[in-house]
């Protein structure tokens, strides 16, 4: 029991101070190898899968290789809660995630799913939110933070265009309910407590709909 | 209380009477979203006005279609001023980097007041101004840039979406504006430089970076620069410490208003301000004899040529004007009726 509880401390210290140390640069090639842990749900073409009810698998395919290591290493030191990828991320060191990472960043962005069918008014709510917010709630914009059409911004807010919209619905609504919140200084979380399911699921449709860029 | 403010905010419109109890539903519920994010409830007198938003615009059937056209070209202008980058903005600022939720949001120098309290006299330039000429001061300040001409396309459609916000406010309104500018916080007794310094790198760095230089990203701004040469010139009214106390107090960190102590919001702004930027149009070529002459009026709230603690820098002492290849704009001039 001891040695257990020495070896999880160790582990997460590790965790940690590996992330606030200088990350390791990622290789893509070394990263393709590792990669073929994660292909069963998110597709060798890193597209992963919208689940209409269900945990959707999040597109990997271009997104930010900073961002990506930093959700790798949240989940592996519990800052991150997910009880389908904590199996994975403990098998993975600091240099693999740097690797994965870079090798998911480099590839094309595939399409989002789940945004078909959307009708009129949906479509205009979640524009206005990703667009514009709503600031008779106080709902900024998506884009104030995540850059020209939602295709992300630096190395902290990820790409949200064209990614699945049950993924999406189901991250806004784990902010909202403080199952997430490793996002810094609560800045997704302390919009998305404002949301109402409605407008969190118009933005998600929304956003599936929209194109997530090219590499 | 909330019929006042109704008979102000609807003056002149048909629908009073028969809208009024939805109206004071709409207008309590705008207040106790305000309250609720920590902004004080509006006073007894206080004008409170609920601008428009695009959708209404979209949705009004009283408004020409050509107009409704200018209307959405101002709005455009507003929150993408960067595609004026060049010609008349010289830095990474759009006009809604400071004027948030598109310059309707109370406390964060919502713009539809110019619109109802202009020709009016402004301390700044000692002479009475129009809303195109106070929309100029914005691009020679803010955007460190040459102004839209006046009576241009341009400068019509952004006047145009000043005072479409303005809908249904009588013009040169006897009570006080509810959330005007960019009200301060009480200024705290010592303002610390150092503590500036730390709670910026702790909570701003992640957006503005740790040097100041913000975000661009395909040429867009996504986070203004809070100083350096992409930032506001010396002549901005956010160089004034209260200003920007007021301006962070009530915005900062995005989505979280109010969220920072008094002290905090003065010690960043006090920082912030302590920092380089493009020199001043108004600047003569010598610091000193600037501040002499613009500090009554404006500098003797900046940093403006003071000498910075820590490291025994004069501030402004430079004739850097960053991006903008002049330093004066030709529509900063005075006005005189003998």
């Amino acid at each position: 029991m001891k040695r257990i509880t020495l070896a999880l401390t160790a582990l997460g210290l590790a965790g940690l101070t590996g992330f606030a140390q200088a990350a390791p640069e990622g290789d893509a090639a070394r990263g393709a190898e590792v990669a073929n842990l994660c292909v069963a749900c998110h597709k060798a073409d890193g597209s992963g899968m919208n689940m209409d009810a269900g945990e959707s698998w999040p597109r990997l395919a271009g997104l930010n290789a900073t961002y990506f290591a930093k959700q790798l290493h949240d989940i592996k030191n519990g800052t991150r809660v997910s009880a389908t990828m904590t199996p994975f991320v403990n098998m993975l060191d600091d240099q693999k995630i740097a690797d994965v990472a870079a090798y998911y960043s480099q590839l094309e962005p595939t399409e989002g799913q789940g945004g078909e069918g959307i009708d009129e008014a949906t479509r205009k709510r979640g524009e206005q939110l990703a667009e514009r917010g709503d600031w008779s709630q106080y709902i900024v914009s998506c884009k104030s933070c995540h850059g020209p059409g939602n295709r992300g911004a630096g190395t902290v807010f990820p790409g949200i265009a064209g990614q699945h919209a049950g993924y999406i619905e189901a991250q806004l609504k784990a902010w909202k309910d403080g199952t997430r919140k490793n996002d810094p200084q609560d800045l997704m979380g302390s919009i998305a407590r404002r949301m109402s399911d409605e407008d969190i699921h118009a933005v998600a449709m929304w956003l599936a709909n929209q194109n997530a860029g090219s590499k | 209380m909330i019929r006042t403010f109704l008979t102000v905010t609807l003056s002149g419109t048909l629908a009073f009477t028969a809208n009024a109890a939805t109206n004071d539903e709409r207008t309590q519920a705008y207040i106790d979203q305000l309250t609720s994010m920590g902004f004080p409830a509006p006073k007894e007198n206080q004008l409170v006005h609920i601008p428009p938003t695009m959708a209404d615009l979209d949705e009004a059937d009283d408004i020409h279609p050509e107009v409704k056209k200018v209307i959405r070209k101002g709005y455009d202008l507003f929150t993408n001023t960067q595609q004026l980058r060049g010609e008349n903005v010289f830095n990474n600022m759009n006009c809604s980097s400071c004027h948030l939720g598109e310059g309707r949001m109370p406390f964060s120098a919502p713009i539809w007041p110019a619109a109802v309290t202009l020709p009016g006299y402004r301390g700044k330039n000692g002479h009475v101004n129009n809303l195109e000429e106070r929309i100029a001061g914005c691009f020679t300040y803010s955007m460190n840039g040459k102004p839209l001409e006046y009576g241009s396309d341009n400068m019509l459609a952004l006047s145009a979406y000043h005072q479409w916000l303005a809908t249904g406010v009588a013009m040169y309104p006897k009570q006080p504006i509810y959330g005007r500018g960019f009200p301060a916080p009480e200024r705290p007794a010592e303002l610390s430089y150092a503590n500036g310094e730390k709670l910026y790198q702790d909570n701003c760095a992640v957006c503005h970076a740790e040097d100041g230089s913000g975000l661009r990203v395909d040429g867009q701004t996504v986070f203004p620069a809070p100083w350096g040469d992409m930032s506001n010139n010396w002549g901005a009214g956010i160089v004034r410490v209260f200003t920007a106390a007021g301006f962070i107090k009530n915005n900062m960190p995005l989505g979280q208003p109010n969220s920072l102590t008094d002290q905090e919001a003065w010690d960043i702004a006090f920082f912030m301000d302590s920092q380089e930027r493009p020199q001043d149009p108004r600047y003569t070529g010598d610091v000193k004899e600037t501040l002499e002459k613009y500090g009554p009026t404006f500098h003797k709230h900046s940093m403006y040529g003071q000498v910075r603690e820590h490291d025994g820098k004069v501030l402004a002492d430079h004739d850097n004007t960053g991006e903008k290849p002049f330093l004066k704009p030709d529509a900063v001039r005075p006005r005189n009726f003998e």
